[in-house]
């Protein structure tokens, strides 16, 4: 075959590489050089500005929302997973659960933060009741917009998200291995302990690793939620966007956007080396 | 095996309180934006959904935004995976990897490294809105895709674009008349997902400072959050009309592939 007749084929391509060249590849490289770069002139002062106190507690709560949102996800998630699984005779409840998973694991954003306040705000409906009822205070000082708030709020998407990535790997598990070890003489302790939570662990795990980059990247919803303060790097990001200036550097903004990306990069990585050992018996 | 009473009971109780968990904050969200100052009830702040100005222009930009962007990813996506499946498969893994990329970058890091390419569109094109367009299309490339993948992986594109052209169609021809009608299914799932996708969407308009309807939902939130509140319900339920649409085109699709 003659080089234009491999090459044409390919030219076809281009259209969408381009596209994504310039709205997906400038973007990114944009943010990375631009996290060496301060008043035009190549400078370390960015990324070295990430180890600040107020970036590194950033950073912390911001992890901790994640790690902490992504453990207590997986595990309801994963329980919730189980729960509809075992009732795999009604399948319309499963049917019911999977569609409700897909639309919920969908509805960060702003729409979380208010049907948060609209329940445990300062005058939702939960906290009224309560107030009148039985004379509690539900809203404390405010425990809605710190981390253990945040925290709740992002279970509300977290668990759905796990159902939805975890019951394939769920319903890889066939009915014959327990037949089979139980037949050897295995109890039903034994049977989880050493048949099913080794097959499943690295799903789980994965599973787990794409709930803590879902919640590290989330935005809308704290953004809507908190106001005042930066509690978390998204936010951190905002306040270096809109003022320009942030702990004295211009460029802060590019260097916390890379933080992101190392970030999440990693736990994606880790996230599909353990997909590929999970495909090895899920077909 | 069958399971015991005390589990099968155990089962109910836990699905309960999922199930609290998951409706409480929805009918929450019901009982406030439906709560009048005076005690009682009220729709006005539901009534404001279409009588508020601001809002309504959100609403709209928003519909238009959710248009263009499938209009756009679906040309961009649809005829360049076909041509990929038919004509270059060794470009398979690279496709994939850029669609699935998106997810590894998270949208802000997009709208932080964006500002260059932005003051271009801006030039070109003026300064709407709608321009949030191009951004999108990259926002929904990881959904649109897997929607599109999964149809195009369910049927034999190659000898079904073999026998079209020895029967002597044209390119075109095989992508538009013979392939698309046989992954329509797969398209319009993409569409449903990137519709729900772009309605959804905050981060990218608040910080390029464009008022789709989420924007402005939250701008509200600080002089009426009864409005507030009503219209993320509204928001909420329409994502679920979007996305049980696009559970059943999935289930009518699994039983053509069964029946076929």
């Amino acid at each position: 075959m003659s080089r234009r007749g491999r090459l044409t084929p390919s030219v076809a391509l281009l259209p969408f590489l381009v596209y994504l060249f310039v709205f997906l590849l400038i973007p990114t490289v944009t943010v990375v050089v631009g996290a060496f770069v301060e008043d035009g002139r190549p400078s370390l002062a960015n990324v070295s500005a990430l180890g600040d106190p107020v970036a590194l507690a950033t950073l912390r709560t911001s992890v901790a929302l994640s790690a902490a949102s992504a453990a207590i996800g997986a595990v309801l998630g994963g329980v919730l997973a189980y729960l509809v699984v075992i009732g795999s005779l009604d399948s319309s409840l499963r049917r019911l659960v999977t569609s409700l998973a897909g639309v919920l694991a969908q509805c960060g954003g702003v729409m979380l933060a208010f049907a948060f306040l609209a329940t445990i705000g300062n005058q939702g409906t939960l906290t009224v009741w309560f107030r009148d009822h039985l004379g509690l205070n539900i809203y404390g000082s405010g425990w809605l917009f710190d981390l253990p708030g945040l925290i709740l709020v992002y279970s509300y998407f977290q668990i759905p998200l796990m159902v939805i990535v975890f019951l394939p790997a769920l319903d890889g598990i066939r009915p014959q291995w327990r037949e089979a070890s139980v037949t050897l003489g295995a109890s039903g302790w034994q049977y989880w302990t050493q048949v099913a939570i080794p097959l499943l662990r690295p799903a789980f795990l994965g599973a787990t690793l794409l709930l803590f980059a879902n919640a590290f990247a989330a935005y809308a919803t704290v953004a809507a939620l908190v106001s005042q303060g930066s509690p978390i790097v998204p936010l951190l990001i905002r306040a270096g966007l809109s003022s320009e200036v942030l702990l004295g550097q211009k460029n802060l903004a590019f260097a916390l956007a890379l933080e992101m990306i190392v970030v999440v990069a990693i736990v994606m990585g880790l996230y599909a080396l353990l997909l590929r050992r999970t495909a090895r018996w899920l077909q | 095996m069958t399971p015991s009473t005390t589990s099968r009971v155990l089962r109910v109780v836990l699905l309960a309180l999922f199930a609290v968990f998951f409706f409480g904050p929805l009918l929450a969200m019901l009982d406030f934006s439906t709560r009048a100052t005076a005690g009682g009830r009220s729709w006005a702040a539901w009534a404001n959904l279409v009588k508020d100005p601001e809002l309504n222009a959100a609403i709209v930009t928003s519909l238009l935004l959710a248009l263009f962007t499938v209009v756009l990813s679906l040309a961009l996506l649809v005829p360049t995976m076909i041509w990929v499946r038919l004509r270059v498969p060794q470009a398979g893994r690279l496709l994939e990897f850029l669609c699935l990329l998106p997810l590894t970058i998270p949208a802000l890091v997009i709208v932080v490294g964006l500002t260059t390419v932005y003051q271009w569109v801006t030039y070109f094109l003026g300064d709407s809105a709608l321009n949030l367009t191009f951004v999108y299309v990259v926002l929904v490339l990881p959904y649109a895709y897997r929607s599109v993948d999964a149809a195009l992986s369910g049927i034999d594109a190659p000898t079904l674009a073999e026998a079209a052209r020895s029967l002597g169609a044209g390119w075109f021809t095989v992508i538009t008349r013979v392939i698309v009608p046989n992954i329509w299914t797969g398209v319009l799932s993409a569409a449903f997902i990137t519709v729900a996708v772009v309605l959804g969407e905050f981060t990218v308009a608040s910080l390029l400072n464009y008022n789709n309807m989420q924007v402005v939902i939250n701008l509200l939130g600080k002089s009426d959050t009864n409005t507030s509140v009503a219209a993320s319900l509204a928001a909420i339920l329409l994502a679920f009309v979007l996305l049980l649409g696009l559970s059943v085109v999935g289930g009518s699709r699994r039983r053509t592939s069964k029946g076929s």
